[in-house]
């Protein structure tokens, strides 16, 4: 399962980063998904194919033409400092005007951005090209917690905090991006997002899916993912919120279908259910009164 | 060459002798730096104003590497000794406050007043090669009221801000944030210290505009213009533009604070996201306004040090025209992840991309002017050199967040962060720089050491580009900016960028070697010390210029383009 993730796409991004860093070599081999990772200088791994559309237009469009612009002015740089300092070259020429290649360093130019464009819209049509979605989680934002809602499975909202240190190394799982009460999503399934800010604005990111898109106070903001495998994936609070803007940390568990349905199930009969396997987290400080029947705390 | 250096030397001992007063006679101290209607005068406040703020911003931006050297809170916690010291408020907060007094005072305060202010003031009559500025007391009111603004910005820091002590929302400002999220005084200061700074901008601009068209030597035609005249044209009608509507923005704030107006505020039919695009129809012309002026010098600069024409005069005027133009078209692409239509983010691709084109004529042509050129790598060719360099790199980097598909993965990232200082960290300080020691000279009057000059250059290339590459990959891995503390993943980076402060620290403490140097030894100043390629008209006038200059105008017959 996981070979599938470490395909052509991390191969070649290795490839152009490995000509700024060798820190790389060490990393691929860490085979992390859905968190980020020490020393590392490309883009999380992807789980879905937007993620994946993504990584493919940053590491074979973008990555190559800004390295290729960026490397032949350096070059055309050192080429003056070699030929053209005074001990070289005492006679400075004296012209001042060139209209061919004027012309070819604003049509070129003019290229590679149409160029750019042909893939980069692509991506954002389909970015915001929406299937067909199997359920919707509503997700608010507010100071310093997320609520997980699922209107569909008429779950009512639960809110995620941050799982405290002592927790998350009992459970080694990373502090600062585990959290209480994830939000809980089938694996190969649409999943409509719906995003709103409580108090102020906040932003709902997870990277391995590709997404990113602010919990503004008073709209209702829409994305979606199809994450195309089980695991846990983390992501942070992605517009500055106040004091503990670092510690609101987004973490999404995607399950096998069995294991969702057994998750709704045991949702679902009682109004006041236990939590989501963790233990209570302290008391969010400033929020205001949670939904009614929240999780217990 | 020599003896026109010579020549020139005596001609600027006689001239300082005399003072070039004229019938008034020379001004006492307090008048002439607290009354100041001179334009070299008004521009050396801005640039000593430039240099204390400076100071701050950069002390602000260590504090900020230092706690983010390792994970976990270090010294923005109770009991570190940034709480003993007690000027900054040791907590979380004091950090997210930290953050927007180093944005605000670094743009508003440093870059802003060295460039316009100062080299703005200082040149622009000169190479014009007129007297002074056209509204010399305006000139002193945007001055005073910069220090007035400067006053508010720093009680802003030092009042209650709500969550604690100063404001923490961000340069940008944003509501709701800036209203229910801090309910202090602090808020309201900042409002007031931009709306001062926005003010005396606004009279600078003014002032520029009409000195510009009307106060050229005879001879003198706008296609004759030196560039950096140009760039500070483009400049300060972006400011007269763009600042009106920064102003209307944080007026509705200021409402919305203390007079229960809802302009931003949804729950009474307001809208969070019309001040975004308020403040980013401001923002964005304000990072070219903090730019084009460097665009100006950075020309100058490689023309005079490869002993050539500037290559392409013509385009790279009009091309500073064109960037300023769609500077004001592309704001929203700030806001790719506020939820907007998808066709609208469509358009602010494709128009944003569209800067790349200008840009890049701007670059080749900088590149185009040294080719075939007698370069001598003086430490103001060092500067420019960098600036071009590193300004690409930032440049491509804009080009990669310009699309909104793949801005998703890094808006409001440590991406973001190193592309928005490549370009005016690494390439607005670094003209600010290169045009310091280019007209050092010529405004202090007395010459820098070119070793401590050289030394003060690399150390901060090196220092500034270990600090801000690795953002990039901090970035891509999804680091998201603003953040006091981060999980354990993102250490190695950090730590790398933060040992990259410390080079660059090193380097800010060399520059300060080389003004006392250069106040210490008082080496006199040549009139031009760059010889046949400095073609400008501040370098016919003795270093330092009278106090009054062209009281004959000079004729400029030839077309040195």
């Amino acid at each position: 399962m996981k070979s599938r993730f470490s395909g052509i796409g991390r191969l070649t991004a290795g490839a152009w980063a490995a000509v700024i860093s060798l820190a790389f070599a060490a990393t691929a081999l860490a085979e992390t998904v859905g968190q980020p990772v020490d020393g590392a200088i490309d883009l999380q791994p992807a789980a879905s194919q937007i993620r994946r559309d993504e990584i493919v237009f940053h590491d074979h469009i973008l990555l190559p033409i800004t390295v290729a612009i960026a490397g032949l002015v350096l070059v055309l740089l050192l080429v003056c400092i070699v030929r053209f300092n005074h001990r070289a070259n005492p006679v400075p020429a004296r012209w001042s005007h060139n209209t061919p290649v004027e012309v070819a360093w604003t049509v070129i130019p003019v290229l590679i951005l149409m160029f750019i464009a042909i893939f980069s819209f692509k991506l954002l049509f389909e970015e915001h090209n929406m299937p067909p979605p199997y359920m919707t989680v509503k997700v608010t934002g507010r100071q310093w917690n997320w609520d997980y809602e699922y209107p569909d499975q008429k779950i009512a909202a639960a809110t995620s905090t941050l799982m405290t240190e002592a927790d998350a190394n009992a459970r080694h799982v990373p502090f600062k991006l585990a959290a209480n009460a994830p939000m809980i999503a089938p694996v190969n399934k649409v999943v409509r997002v719906e995003v709103t800010g409580e108090d102020v604005i906040h932003s709902f990111s997870v990277p391995a899916f590709g997404i990113k898109i602010d919990a503004v106070p008073g709209r209702l903001n829409e994305t979606w993912f199809k994450a195309d495998r089980t695991g846990v994936f983390y992501g942070q609070c992605s517009q500055l919120c106040g004091i503990d803007h670092a510690f609101m940390p987004i973490e999404v568990d995607v399950v096998s279908q069995p294991q969702f349905d057994a998750w709704v199930a045991s949702k679902a009969p009682k109004p006041v259910t236990v939590a989501l396997a963790a233990p209570p987290p302290p008391t969010p400080t400033g929020a205001p009164a949670a939904p009614p029947p929240a999780v217990a705390r | 060459m020599a003896d026109i250096a010579d020549t020139h030397e005596r001609v600027a001992h006689a001239e300082t002798a005399a003072g070039g007063y004229g019938a008034h006679g020379a001004p006492g101290f307090f008048t002439r730096w607290f009354f100041s209607t001179n334009h070299k005068d008004i521009g050396t406040l801005y640039i000593i104003f430039a240099i204390q703020a400076g100071i701050v911003g950069a002390l602000l931006s260590g504090l900020i590497r230092w706690e983010l050297a390792e994970p976990g809170i270090q010294i923005f916690v109770h009991g570190s000794w940034l709480d003993k010291l007690g000027l900054i408020e040791a907590s979380k907060h004091g950090y997210n406050a930290v953050v927007t007094a180093h944005g605000l005072i670094m743009i508003f305060f440093m870059v802003m007043p060295a460039m316009i202010g100062g080299f703005g003031n200082w040149f622009v009559p000169l190479m014009i090669g007129a007297p002074d500025m056209a509204f010399p007391r305006m000139n002193n009111i945007s001055f005073w009221m910069l220090v007035a603004s400067w006053v508010m910005m720093l009680t802003s820091m030092m009042v209650d801000g709500g969550p604690g002590k100063g404001f923490g929302g961000g340069w940008t400002l944003y509501p709701p944030l800036s209203t229910i999220g801090h309910t202090g005084p602090a808020m309201d200061c900042a409002i007031l210290a931009i709306h001062l700074a926005g003010a005396s901008s606004i009279l600078g601009a003014i002032n520029f505009i009409t000195t510009i068209f009307n106060m050229r030597a005879p001879g003198m035609t706008l296609h004759r213009m030196p560039l950096f005249v140009w760039s500070i044209l483009v400049t300060v009608f972006l400011l007269l533009l763009a600042l009106p509507v920064l102003a209307g923005a944080i007026t509705m704030l200021l409402c919305d604070r203390n007079f229960g107006t809802h302009f931003f505020d949804a729950s009474g039919g307001g809208d969070p996201l019309m001040f975004q695009h308020l403040f980013w129809f401001f923002g964005h012309p304000e990072v070219y306004i903090l730019i084009i002026p460097g665009f100006g010098m950075i020309s100058h600069i490689v023309s005079t040090f490869s002993k050539k024409p500037v290559f392409g005069y013509l385009a790279m005027a009009y091309a500073m025209v064109a960037i300023g133009f769609l500077g004001f078209i592309v704001w929203a692409h700030h806001m790719f992840t506020v939820g907007m239509p998808v066709n609208l983010q469509a358009y602010f691709i494709a128009a944003t991309m569209v800067i790349a084109v200008p840009t890049g004529v701007k670059v080749f042509s900088w590149i185009a002017t040294m080719w075939g050129g007698s370069i001598e790598f003086k430490t103001p060719m060092l500067w420019a050199m960098g600036f071009i360099f590193l300004f690409t790199v930032g440049g491509v980097t804009g080009v990669v967040l310009a699309n909104a598909g793949i801005d998703y993965a890094l808006h409001d990232t440590y991406y973001v962060i190193a592309h928005f200082h490549y370009v005016l960290s690494l390439g607005a300080v670094f003209a600010i720089f290169g045009g310091f020691y280019y007209w050092f000279e010529k405004m202090w009057g007395v010459r820098y050491n070119e070793f401590l000059g050289t030394v003060h250059f690399w150390l901060t290339f090196i220092g500034v580009n270990i600090v801000f590459f690795p953002q990039h990959f901090l970035g891509l891995q999804g680091m998201p900016r603003r953040t006091v503390d981060y999980p354990v993943a993102f250490s190695y980076w950090n730590h790398v960028s933060s040992i990259g402060y410390a080079i660059t620290f090193v380097g800010l403490l060399v520059f300060f070697v080389v003004l006392i140097e250069a106040a210490v030894r008082r080496r006199p100043a040549r009139a031009n010390p760059w010889g046949a390629g400095a073609t400008t008209l501040e370098w016919t006038l003795p270093s330092p210029p009278p106090h009054h200059q062209f009281n004959e105008l000079p004729v400029i017959r030839a077309d040195a383009h």
